[in-house]
């Protein structure tokens, strides 16, 4: 019995071992090295001493403060975006769609992800750039007389990051959608709802822990993109993975680096969390879709 | 009151049905029907699945426009009327209450949609709670309710909206035996006290027969027969009918003789049996003859057996004990065709075994014979 017991443990601990390893070792590890990194200053050449410096330079400087804030609230807003146009699609193919074409609906969706996140955005670029492709449209048919620049303005990141994350929310709605019973909206229209009333009492509670699920993913993709920002807003992108960047590469200070990573880390898990008390979720059902 | 149709019934009735149609390419699934729901009354549907009683019941719920034809329900026309709009509600097969609310909300919810006054709903709420007997749940949630309160809630969120017609898709299937008898009685109980109209529709004929005033036999999307219980199962119009409704034995073969409305049917392994025909049977036809196991006395010796009927002689085959509802496999002994005979409720044959020897006869008159 002791040994059986002895040996069904060993077998666990094996076959948790890589995973483990790769939470310690790739996650857990850096991280600490980065929270102690940002809690250093250099005190002089090679050496460096204990300190809330980095941190209160992000709090003085109100260049950082704009970016940090502006990164979150357009990160809020393509999470909202991608909410509203991933809803009626993940509806269609959940609820409507049937056999084949519900699978070619998802195929599609799927599609552009097995192309690069680079070579996508950088699609974007042909399409928007002065010289591209939507702005010869527009002079062909008249509706400009000039090249028109629809790259570097803020919608034009948040069509990027919504472009990015759409499947990341429709996947999650349909599932939940799916598990819905249609009879619960024939009762539903039976004892006098109308649409809307049904999509707001039935639907959206139905579907709570999926819409969470996907802007809890969604959220986090846009607050942690680098490349859709960068490429599509350039140098008026202001986000706040850039001000990590720069920290790290560009000025090699990566006491200041390592602070702005952690205040990013904190930023998402108290938005999170934050929602998640909003919408009166929990995060373990959540995270079942 | 209930062997006279709609039309002798005060008012117009709830539920006319004139002409409706529905198919799906080729399939008829409602054909041409048309029939009427007295007011106040427990109308059933009985039918094998796929005989169309959902389309039905469907259509008159507002979920499925007909393709031709018409329902009125209480004298207005619901062509273009949106089930959300409709007189009527229904009581899902899977009873499809809102997990998402607790009990008093599910109820609540087509009042407050009509827009009645919150603190009006919940004294209806309240009120309908009592009359389906579970005083005080508003608060549960639905995951708590047993099978059988689940049902009561599901009634109950759709009678409070005080409906001309109360719509039941075979709602006690998902139940066990036991809760199923028990709920029969029940939803019978209910319905009289509340005096709406209730339309039923089930493959179950048992349970169409304990709780209807009417019932219609549905087959390929048309009623065989509709009338009380008491007569579907007494004086059945079709073979199917005769089939469907209760337990049946049923032989095939051709007339061989006519005596004024009694006919002899000669089956291919050579029983000859007398019955009532039902319609313009006549010698040389084929036809199929019914006689219902309980219609057969059976007795160990000729002498058990009321005299002046004919007679067979049989051995037991098998004997399937059910309590009330016992009865015994046998084979007659020259043709060696099987029958179904039930057994006596005194217990008098209890003690039966397989290969013991008996006797058995039944009144020409209750057997009845179709054109096959």
């Amino acid at each position: 019995m002791n040994a059986v017991a002895a040996h069904r443990r060993w077998m666990l601990a094996l076959l948790l071992a890589p995973a483990l390893l790769w939470l310690v070792g790739l996650v857990i590890l850096p991280h600490v090295e980065l929270l102690v990194l940002s809690l250093q200053a250099r005190v002089g050449p090679g050496q460096y001493a204990a300190s809330l410096d980095q941190y209160r330079t992000f709090v003085e400087e109100p260049l950082y403060w704009n970016t940090f804030v502006r990164t979150a609230v357009m990160s809020v807003l393509a999470t909202a975006l991608t909410l509203l146009m991933a809803f009626p699609a993940a509806w269609y193919i959940a609820k409507v769609a049937r056999g084949r074409l519900k699978m070619v609906l998802l195929v599609l969706c799927l599609l552009p992800f097995w192309v690069s996140e680079m070579v996508r955005t950088l699609g974007w670029l042909i399409l928007l750039r002065e010289t591209g492709v939507v702005s010869g449209l527009l002079q062909a048919v008249g509706l400009a007389n000039q090249p028109v620049e629809l790259l570097y303005h803020d919608a034009t990141i948040l069509v990027g990051l919504v472009y990015a994350s759409l499947l990341f929310m429709v996947i999650p709605l349909v599932n939940s959608l799916e598990s819905l019973d249609d009879s619960l909206i024939e009762a539903a229209y039976d004892l006098g709802g109308s649409t809307a009333n049904i999509v707001r009492r039935i639907v959206i509670p139905h579907a709570a822990p999926g819409i969470a699920a996907g802007c809890i993913v969604v959220f986090m993709l846009c607050l942690g993109n680098y490349l859709t920002p960068t490429l599509l807003g350039g140098k008026n992108s202001l986000w706040f993975t850039e001000q990590i960047y720069t920290q790290f590469i560009t000025r090699f200070n990566w006491n200041q680096g390592a602070a702005f990573g952690f205040l990013l880390l904190f930023l998402s898990s108290l938005l999170v969390w934050a929602g998640l008390k909003l919408t009166g979720q929990r995060f373990g059902a959540v995270m079942k879709t | 009151m209930s062997s006279a149709p709609a039309a002798s019934g005060p008012g117009t009735p709830d539920l006319d049905i004139r002409s409706a149609r529905k198919r799906y390419g080729a399939f008829a699934a409602v054909d041409d029907l048309s029939f009427q729901v007295r007011q106040g009354s427990f109308f059933s549907i009985l039918g094998p699945s796929g005989c169309g009683k959902t389309t039905l019941l469907r259509m008159v719920a507002g979920f499925i426009e007909p393709d031709a034809g018409d329902i009125v329900i209480k004298g207005v026309s619901m062509r273009g009327v949106p089930p959300n709009k409709r007189p009527v509600n229904m009581v899902f097969q899977h009873l499809a209450l809102f997990p998402m609310m607790n009990v008093g909300e599910n109820i609540a919810y087509g009042l407050e949609r009509r827009g009645v006054k919150a603190f009006a709903a919940k004294a209806k709420v309240t009120d309908m709670l009592r009359r389906v007997g579970l005083p005080g749940s508003e608060g549960k949630r639905i995951d708590q309710l047993s099978g059988g309160q689940k049902q009561r809630v599901a009634i109950a969120r759709s009678l409070v909206l005080e409906p001309a017609l109360l719509l039941l898709d075979e709602p006690l299937g998902a139940l066990d035996l036991k809760l199923r008898e028990h709920m029969k009685v029940e939803l019978k109980q209910l319905q009289a006290e509340v005096g709406t109209t209730f339309v039923y529709i089930t493959h179950d004929q048992s349970e169409a027969l304990v709780m209807s005033d009417q019932v219609a036999v549905m087959n390929h999307g048309r009623f065989e027969q509709m009338g009380t219980p008491q007569a579907l199962y007494y004086q059945p119009q079709t073979a199917f009918v005769a089939g469907f409704v209760g337990n049946n034995n049923r032989f095939e073969g051709s007339i061989e003789l006519r005596n004024g409305e009694q006919v002899l049917l000669r089956t291919a392994s050579g029983l000859a049996l007398w019955a009532q025909r039902v319609g313009t049977l006549d010698v040389g036809q084929a036809a199929s003859l019914f006689i219902r196991p309980e219609a057969i006395e059976i007795g160990r010796s000729p002498r058990e057996l009321p005299a002046g009927a004919p007679a067979w002689s049989a051995t037991v085959q098998s004997v399937l004990f059910d309590g009330g509802n016992s009865t015994v496999m046998v084979l007659e002994d020259k043709s060696q065709t099987p029958l179904h005979i039930a057994l006596p409720l005194t217990g008098r044959l209890a003690d039966l075994n397989i290969g013991e020897g008996v006797h058995f006869a039944y009144q020409p008159a209750q057997a009845w014979c179709f054109k096959a």
